[in-house]
């Protein structure tokens, strides 16, 4: 339940802020997760606090499934004071160490460095404390991904490699840029164990993420898992979709991991709908909550700028 | 005081007795481990050894993924020193120092931070040609969130050392390659010297020569010649060139009247443009010509001796420089 939890979150929090910003009261790029919902909830639901993750700009999903506050998301999105990063990170830099949110990058491929070093840091520690690097498929033809696996596989990292191959580098296609048909392959390089799963599906994922993340508590060291999945809204807000072959789309929405999960959890007897409305529920009312609170939110005083640059501030 | 020691030595004091002090400090690099020497030219030597290795480790050459690793590590508490061998290579991870140590303080609105050091070797004069030579500090004195000092004699290299490690923010450490075996005055162990403090090492009242790194030290040898001679020439060696240290700068040329600003790095959008800039932008109308300067050629570092003497700053630019602001003739 935890997991179909997080995925309501997840995925009205998608659906509001895409309606935020066509309001024009989101000035933001925005980079939809809209179908890959259910990676960051199965990953972050066996994740503790004192776990930490690294994430990039697609990757609102992943900080909400960590557990970051919902309305200091919405101040960053806005720019605002009360935001997790007093609106100088925004959307693209979402930090929430509290929740072991330490990095969100802009850079194709960075998140899996400083993952190295978060997990490097765990291991210095004595902690069976774990971190998460999550990337997208894009990200595995690029050199911070080949020497980040190779570094964690040498030093034994308590690390896991989590790619959401959504089938596009922003507008080109997987298969256009890839060399292998699977980017989990690339682990034997560093020998590694690579996990290639249908990352729309809970209880695959579930048992996969169960492996790596126990085998990194338990000091044996890294595992990359590529979790296959789509992304329903393109590269970023207002892409109009026209690189994609007619039809994708509409073929991958059989696979959309929220109504499925829904489906699965009602099918199954496990929960009734009525249980799973009353999430829904609660998480929209969390989200308008946030959205009011965002937008009510001072913006940043001009001398902000200067704070922050270094630990001690700058004289203009 | 009267003992003497060289860079690589005063160096490896620093690290040596900031791992003692503190637990969280860490070495990380291409080679710096013991037994693999020590690093490249042995300023690591007896630091695996001595606090195992764990906390010394040699690394892939895989700049990207180990500076990240050591960005990673700071943001959790350590205080990592990174060793990238030559300031050339930092190119190779420059998304990792720029876009992510920089910033994240920043980004993070305050919530993490990097406190780590990144040392790095360069400097022509050794015939690496034109990929292990560069001078690059401007490219990160240029990007906010970093410092970046270049020592030029083993006691300034350890209490900068001291003051990277201890510094909340990350500290480009360059070592300046020809004059790291050059003897000098052994540090006092434990002291500290403010990252952003230049020091007058000859006071004068006729011109200001300005600059930091092998050539100042040069500049002042040579500046003992001039008072031989009658010219009495003031020499700074900035020693930080971020940030770097306006006030003193701006009392040294408030009172010479004239300044020539030095450095090994290229002259054509270099530090020594910023420096002459701010001095004129304060002292325009009590300067008795403009700053002067000297950097090395718009070119890259060439391999053969003739040409890689010809690229850098000579003395005899200086003594030109010199002469045309207090007007002796040669």
């Amino acid at each position: 339940m935890d997991i179909y939890s997080k995925m309501s979150l997840l995925f009205h929090n998608d659906d509001r802020a895409r309606q935020v910003i066509r309001t024009g009261r989101l000035n933001m790029p925005y980079y939809s997760f809209r179908g890959q919902e259910a990676i960051p909830s199965v990953v972050c639901s066996q994740l503790r606090d004192s776990d930490t993750i690294s994430t990039i700009y697609r990757g609102t999903h992943d900080m909400l499934a960590k557990g970051c506050p919902v309305d200091k998301l919405w101040a960053e999105m806005a720019g605002r004071v009360d935001g997790t990063c007093k609106g100088k990170g925004g959307p693209m830099h979402i930090t929430h160490p509290e929740s072991g949110m330490m990095v969100t990058t802009g850079i194709v491929g960075s998140s899996m460095p400083i993952a190295c070093g978060l997990a490097w840091a765990n291991k210095l520690n004595g902690t069976d404390d774990v971190t998460v690097a999550f990337f997208g498929d894009a990200a595995g033809n690029i050199g911070a991904f080949h020497e980040s696996l190779n570094l964690a596989a040498v030093w034994k990292l308590p690390v896991i490699f989590v790619c959401s191959n959504n089938r596009y580098g922003e507008h080109t296609k997987f298969e256009e840029t890839c060399a292998v048909d699977s980017v989990a392959t690339r682990a034997a390089a560093y020998g590694i164990p690579g996990h290639k799963v249908n990352g729309n599906d809970v209880v695959e994922l579930y048992n996969v993420t169960q492996e790596a993340i126990d085998r990194a508590r338990a000091g044996e060291g890294p595992s990359l898992i590529e979790a296959n999945t789509f992304r329903f809204f393109g590269h970023v807000f207002g892409d109009d979709d026209a690189y994609m072959p007619a039809g994708e789309k509409e073929a991958a929405a059989a696979g959309d991991p929220w109504p499925n999960y829904r489906k699965f959890l009602t099918d199954g007897g496990y929960a009734s709908a009525a249980d799973l409305e009353a999430i829904d529920e609660a998480h929209k009312a969390t989200i308008e909550a946030a959205v009011a609170f965002a937008l009510a939110s001072p913006w940043p005083d001009v001398q902000e700028m200067y704070r922050d640059v270094y630990a001690e501030e700058l004289v203009p | 005081m009267s003992d003497k020691i060289n860079m690589v030595q005063a160096i490896n004091w620093a690290m040596d007795d900031a791992m003692a002090e503190d637990k969280k400090v860490l070495v990380l690099g291409e080679d710096v481990a013991d037994h693999t020497g020590g690093g490249v030219v042995g300023i690591t030597k007896g630091l695996s050894d001595k606090y195992g290795r764990e906390r010394v480790v040699a690394t892939p050459i895989s700049e990207t993924a180990f500076t990240g690793a050591a960005i990673g590590a700071a943001m959790m508490g350590f205080k990592p020193i990174v060793e990238i061998m030559l300031m050339n290579f930092m190119t190779v991870c420059s998304d990792m120092i720029v876009n992510h140590a920089a910033k994240l303080r920043f980004m993070s609105g305050g919530q993490t931070s990097v406190p780590m050091v990144i040392r790095t070797m360069t400097g022509p004069g050794m015939g690496s040609g034109g990929q292990h030579s560069d001078f690059m500090e401007v490219w990160y004195a240029h990007t906010a969130g970093l410092k970046v000092v270049i020592p030029s004699t083993p006691d300034d290299a350890y209490g900068l050392m001291r003051s990277a490690i201890d510094d909340p923010d990350p500290v480009i450490f360059v070592e300046n390659m020809p004059v790291l075996w050059n003897p000098g005055d052994a540090p006092v162990r434990g002291s500290r010297i403010p990252i952003g403090k230049a020091k007058v090492i000859r006071e004068g009242k006729d011109v200001s020569i300005i600059g930091y790194g092998r050539v100042i030290q040069n500049a002042n040898a040579y500046a003992a010649k001039l008072a031989e001679q009658g010219i009495d020439a003031e020499v700074i060696d900035l020693r930080s060139v971020q940030p770097w240290d306006v006030e003193t700068v701006l009392a040294s040329v408030e009172k010479t009247g004239a300044a020539i600003v030095v450095h090994e790095a290229v002259k054509k959008f270099g530090p020594g443009a910023e420096i002459a800039s701010t001095i004129h932008e304060h002292l325009h109308g009590r300067l008795r010509a403009p700053v002067v300067r000297i950097g090395a050629k718009y070119a890259a570092v060439p391999f053969s001796n003739v040409l890689e003497t010809a690229s850098v700053p000579s003395m005899d630019e200086i003594e030109a420089a010199v002469r045309s602001l207090v007007g002796v003739p040669a």
